[in-house]
Parts: C-alpha cells; sequence; structure tokens
C-alpha cells in the first residue's frame, strides 16, 4: 500500500511501535539505554526521505509511509511454513541458521553441523546473558543512517558468529532470513567476526514462506574482516513480491586481507541494500558486485560505499541490473580515498538492460578522491538488449525468449563467475535462472 | 519442387525499395552464387530469408520446399534447415562458443522433435568440425566471436553451419576480411558440406571465392533484381567486363 504519510503522523506511529516492542527486545540495563538513544537518533529524521541525499532515489516515507508493528514470536504453524522455505533456498553443503519473523530457530538450523573453529550463538542470547553490559556494544550504531539507527533500537535477534583465527571454514555458513507473517515488521542484527588469517564464506537469504504478505525486514549485519583473513560475501534477497527489505552491511576489513562481495536482490515490493565498506588495513583487494533483477513495478535500489581509508588497497566494484514492465532500479555506489590512501587502486562500473520502455534504472556513481598518487575510475551504460545479438540466436535456432534470456545470463555472467566457489556460484544462477523463468 | 522458390519479391527498408521483384529458384543439390555492386540488395535478401526483422515485405513470396517461409520466426526457419552464416558475425560476451553450440543445435533438434545430443556425443561432434576447419579448443571456450580475427570469425560462421546440417546455406559475403589462407580453409569447409540434398547460396562481390568453390549457377543482382544467370563462366566475364552494363539495363 503507498501512502504519504505527513511526517507527525509517521512519527506518531512509529513511536507506538516502539513503545508497544520495547517490552520484548531482549538486553536490559546498558543495551535498553542504548536502544532509546538509537531510537532518538532514528525520531530525528523519522524514515528516510528524498531529501537525505543518499536516499533520494528510495523514499520510504513516500514509499512506505510507515513502520509496521513487530511481527509476534513465530508459533508451530509458522515455522512448519518457515521450514519449507528455508529448505528450498539452501545451497548445497552450507550450514543454515535460520531466522523466522527476526527470532531464530534453532530446530530448524544446522548447528549440530558446525565446524569446532566457528561458534554461533544468538544475539538474544548475548544481550540477555551479558551482566556486565560489556556486550551492549553490539547494538551501538557506528554509521549514521536512520535505517541503521532503527534496526538498533529494534532488533529482536541475530547471529553472533566468530570463527578463530587462522581458521579455515569448509562449508558456506547460510544466514536464511525467512517472514510468516502479515503486514507486520521484523529487526534483526547479526554479527560476523573472522580471526586473522581465517577463511569462510557467508550467505545471507531473505525469503517469504507460503502465506507471508505485506511485511517490512529491517536486516543489519556488522562484519570485522581480521588481517590476511579471506572472506566471501553471498547475499541474495528474493522477498514477497508486496514485502518491504531494508538491510545494511557495515563491514571493516583488517590488513592484506580479501574480501568479495555479491548481493543479488530479485524480489520484493521496495528494497534497499546498502553496504559501508571500510577498507582499513593496507594491502586489501575487494570485490563487490551486485545485482538488482526488477520487473512488475518493484523497487530495487542497491547503495554501495567503499572507503579507502589507508593506502595500498585495490576495489572493484560492479553492479548490473535487468529491469523489465514498470520496475525501478536503483544503484548509488561511491568510493571515497581518504587523504592518506596513497595508491589506491579503485574502480566503479554499473551496467544497466532496461527490458521495457517503462523500466527505469537511476545510476549514481560518486568518487569522492583526497589523496594523491591513486588510480580511480568510473563508468555507467544502459540500454536494451542489442536487437543485432538476438537475430543471430534466433537465426541459429534459438526462440526470443531463449534467446533474450541468454543474453540476459550473459549481461550477469561476468560478474556471476566471479563467485569462486562452484556451489555458491551454481546456487546464485540457479536463483537468477528461477528469476527470468518467472518472467516467462 | 525446387527447395527455395522466390517469386516477384518486393522489400523496402524505411521507404526505400531495396529487392524490385525478385526471382529465384533453387534446387537441392546446387550451389548458386549471387554477384553485385554494393546496394543491388544482396545482403538484404539473406537477412530476409533468414527472417531479420526490420524488412517491409511489399509483394511476393518466398517458399522452402514448398511452404510460405515469411509466416516463419527465424527460429522456425532454422530449424526447417535455413541457416545464415552472417557478414558480419557479432560477439557474445559472456556465452562461450561451446554453450552457444550447444544451445543452438539443441533447440533446433527439439523443434524438429529430435533427441537433444548427450554431452560426450556433442563434444565429440565439435571436436571433429573444429579440427577440420584449424579452430583451436580454446578459442571453443571464450565468448562468441570475442576477440577473434575476421578469419576466425567467419571459420566459426563455417563451424556452426556443419554441426546444424542445413538444407539451405547462405554465404553473405563469407570471403569479406580473409587472407588468402584462411578463404582456403573456410572455402573448403564449404565443400566439403555440398551434399545432393543440400543447396547454398554464395553472396559475393569477387570471383576469387568462386575459383575455390565453383558454382552451379551465376546470378547477377542490380537494382533489387536478379538481371542476368549463367553458368560459372558468367563469373568469369563479370570480371572482364564489371558491373557497369547490368545497372543500364535495369
Amino acid at each position: 500500500m503507498k501512502q504519504v504519510f505527513p511526517k507527525a503522523d509517521a512519527e506518531r506511529a512509529i513511536g507506538n511501535v516502539f513503545a508497544a516492542a520495547r517490552g520484548r527486545l531482549p538486553g536490559a540495563g546498558p543495551v535498553a539505554k542504548i536502544r532509546a538513544r538509537a531510537f532518538e537518533v532514528y525520531e530525528r529524521t523519522g524514515l528516510p526521505h528524498r531529501r537525505m541525499e543518499d536516499w533520494k532515489y528510495t523514499d520510504l516515507r513516500a514509499l512506505i509511509g510507515e513502520v509496521l508493528p513487530l511481527a509476534p514470536r513465530p508459533d508451530a504453524e509458522a515455522l512448519v511454513r518457515a521450514k519449507v522455505s528455508a529448505e528450498q533456498v539452501s545451497g548445497d553443503q552450507a550450514v543454515k541458521l535460520v531466522l523466522v519473523d527476526g527470532i531464530f530457530a534453532p530446530e530448524l538450523s544446522d548447528l549440530g553441523r558446525l565446524e569446532n573453529e566457528v561458534v554461533v550463538r544468538s544475539l538474544r542470547e548475548v544481550l540477555e546473558n551479558s551482566a556486565t553490559g560489556a556486550m551492549a556494544g553490539l547494538v551501538l550504531s557506528t554509521t549514521s543512517d536512520p535505517a541503521i539507527s532503527l534496526n538498533a533500537a529494534m532488533a529482536t535477534d541475530g547471529l553472533v558468529i566468530t570463527v578463530a583465527d587462522g581458521n579455515a571454514v569448509k562449508c558456506p555458513i547460510q544466514i536464511v532470513h525467512v517472514a510468516t507473517g502479515l503486514s507486520v515488521s521484523t529487526f534483526t542484527r547479526s554479527y560476523l567476526q573472522l580471526g586473522k588469517g581465517a577463511h569462510a564464506a557467508i550467505v545471507e537469504t531473505f525469503v517469504p514462506a507460503g502465506g507471508a504478505s505485506g511485511y517490512q525486514a529491517n536486516d543489519a549485519i556488522i562484519v570485522l574482516v581480521g588481517d590476511e583473513a579471506s572472506l566471501s560475501h553471498i547475499r541474495v534477497a528474493a522477498d514477497a513480491s508486496d514485502a518491504v527489505n531494508i538491510s545494511s552491511a557495515i563491514i571493516a576489513v583488517g590488513a592484506r586481507a580479501k574480501l568479495d562481495l555479491f548481493s543479488m536482490t530479485c524480489s520484493g515490493s521496495i528494497s534497499r541494500y546498502q553496504g559501508f565498506i571500510t577498507l582499513a588495513g593496507e594491502g586489501t583487494k575487494l570485490s563487490a558486485n551486485g545485482v538488482n533483477l526488477i520487473r512488475d513495478k518493484l523497487h530495487a535500489d542497491t547503495t554501495i560505499v567503499v572507503d579507502h581509508a589507508v593506502p595500498h588497497c585495490t576495489s572493484r566494484e560492479k553492479f548490473r541490473a535487468v529491469v523489465d514492465d514498470c520496475g525501478r532500479s536503483v544503484f548509488q555506489g561511491r568510493i571515497v580515498v581518504r587523504p592518506a590512501a596513497r595508491k589506491t587502486d579503485a574502480t566503479l562500473t554499473t551496467r544497466a538492460l532496461l527490458l521495457s520502455d517503462q523500466a527505469e534504472a537511476d545510476n549514481k556513481p560518486e568518487l569522492e578522491i583526497l589523496a594523491d598518487d591513486v588510480t580511480c575510475g568510473h563508468g555507467a551504460t544502459s540500454g536494451a538488449l542489442d536487437d543485432t545479438l538476438v537475430f543471430y540466436l534466433r537465426a541459429r535456432g534459438l526462440s526470443e525468449t531463449d534467446a533474450q534470456s541468454l543474453l540476459i545470463k550473459a549481461f550477469l555472467g561476468e560478474l556471476i563467475e566471479e563467485i569462486t566457489s562452484e556451489n555458491l556460484r551454481d546456487f546464485v544462477t540457479a536463483q537468477a535462472e528461477h528469476w527470468l523463468q518467472a518472467g516467462r | 519442387m525446387a527447395l527455395l522458390e522466390i517469386r516477384h519479391l518486393h522489400v523496402g527498408v524505411e521507404d526505400r525499395e531495396v529487392l524490385r521483384g525478385l526471382d529465384l529458384n533453387v534446387n537441392a543439390g546446387e550451389v548458386h552464387a549471387i554477384m553485385g555492386p554494393n546496394g543491388s540488395g544482396k545482403s538484404t535478401l539473406s537477412h530476409v530469408i533468414a527472417g531479420k526483422p526490420g524488412y517491409e515485405i511489399t509483394r511476393g513470396q518466398i517458399l522452402f520446399r514448398g511452404e510460405n517461409l515469411l509466416r516463419m520466426e527465424p527460429n522456425e526457419r532454422a530449424a526447417k534447415g535455413v541457416f545464415l552464416a552472417f557478414q558480419y558475425p557479432v560477439e557474445i560476451p559472456g556465452v562461450t562458443t561451446m554453450n552457444f553450440l550447444r544451445a543452438a543445435l539443441n533447440a533446433q533438434r527439439k523443434a524438429r522433435g529430435q533427441q537433444e545430443f548427450s554431452t560426450p556425443e556433442f563434444l565429440k561432434r565439435v571436436r571433429q568440425v573444429a579440427g577440420s576447419l584449424n579452430i583451436p579448443q580454446d578459442m571453443l571456450k571464450r565468448g562468441v566471436n570475442v576477440g577473434f580475427s575476421g578469419g576466425e570469425k567467419k571459420r566459426n560462421e563455417i563451424l556452426q553451419m556443419a554441426l546444424v546440417e542445413p538444407s539451405l546455406c547462405i554465404l553473405d559475403e563469407i570471403d569479406s576480411g580473409l587472407d588468402i589462407d584462411a578463404l582456403r580453409i573456410v572455402a573448403s569447409g564449404i565443400n566439403a558440406l555440398r551434399a545432393p540434398e543440400r543447396a547454398m547460396i554464395i553472396i559475393t562481390h569477387y570471383r576469387r571465392l568462386l575459383d575455390h568453390i565453383v558454382p552451379d549457377v551465376v546470378h547477377v543482382m542490380s537494382k533489387g533484381r536478379i538481371m542476368k544467370s549463367g553458368g560459372k563462366e558468367l563469373a568469369l566475364e563479370l570480371e572482364a567486363s564489371g558491373y557497369a552494363q547490368f545497372e543500364h539495363a535495369a
């Protein structure tokens, strides 16, 4: 439902949602204080709107109007539905950790298959059992953004994952977010800490259970990648077509590390994925790739900010959008090169494929270079499928739909091919194929 | 019944008439060469037979084994056995030649109600044909025509043609951009496909190609029509006298 609420009404509504939820949020004392403060910060702006530069293409105040009441704890029936969806999106070999309506569901998760070097706790457990309040920092907001502040105030649960120094985790860890409700909101917040020299792959997926509709998911993940560590981080959002998903990733990477990010949004009425990546140690290599697959009247926004804080880091950011019908894709890519970050090598390219006359793609690449002696570049293109390519394929026997699908897959292929794990590559390919099939 | 029968074909592109009452009959087993100056409508003819969008057929018809070809989608025409070797083969980054060949071959087989090739069967066929055309294996793993030289692109067209085994091969200036050695390889690839059940239409500016692929019939095309047809000696005659006489005749 799209309605424009005057700010006062929207604010009153969210105030009520927070007041109603407060008693259910884990963590007393210092945690509760941080939550209240985060909420105050959120309230200063309210829902992000178009007059905020970072949100100008995704005006949540106009698009969603209000924050829905917090989802109730999933009952047995909801867990049964969630289990079906969680199993459908499970990657091969992945160790699943399932969050249902914002609450960790150990009974649906593969805790027994966790490798020894990996420690997983639920955020709720950590916040409730931290007598000293030392863990209160877990809900602290470090990045100033209303969606993240609201997440800090409202997070009901999440996962706190640590991988000890020097360990290579064999199986990918997959966080599966399943929504089962109708017109409710969920808030999840997770942490991943990868020790020095550790290697891991993490997958995040968002899916609805059968019957889920009109929900709003707000997720945040805070990731610390240690020196010489290597992380592959894959995210696939395939929410209900009338759902809202606002996800934030706040990532800090140490020295001589390697981080490969891949995020793909293939459904959801309004989606926003925002990644804030700080390269905090020298000699680190980042690849941050994103894909929006959009049709109908859906709106997907991918916003990536790469902050080169130190010298000698390399970042490669590539984005692709495929937009059909009246869909709207937004990509904002910002590269910041701090004064100290000499010898930075950063590039950003974005390409959009528009499959209909009404399809829209907004691309905003930005370079903010404050250092000398750097190599930075960006490029942006958008256009329709090339008719001569389509005809060539048809002249070789492919139907028009197959020719288009093959060209779309090729368009995405370059990014998907960069996923090094064959299993994860197949997983992402299958999700993209599923999207293509659904449009036929 | 001729394999291909074109009757009084009129075709326009953006309000300009490019083909103006073209007639052509091609029987199975024959190789026809169509020669003519730039702008005579040779490429348009090849595109219209293959079904490229953007042309307006105002009059006439094209029958393929007695069926109305103009009512078919390009992919249906391909499945029926029509193959166009492009003058300018396109580059398709992100799709490997191998995957492209498999998709094309299996789409055609499926449309004809035949079983798709198994992977080993397919690989064996590709290797065999690629070998005879001097196409190295690593070229097959690259994106379709991406970074290929002019000669490699044309050899890739012949590779596709050999794999799908069409009934009618239309070769649109397959000799353009080829040096002598590449021309010899391409021509011998084409000659290897000559068969009693298969016909070919070779579109070219130059006689040189016809020294390697000897045609049964030579047509001279000018201003959207076939002005003269004859045996292979017509090509020699053309080289001596040029196209000008036909342009005046029109």
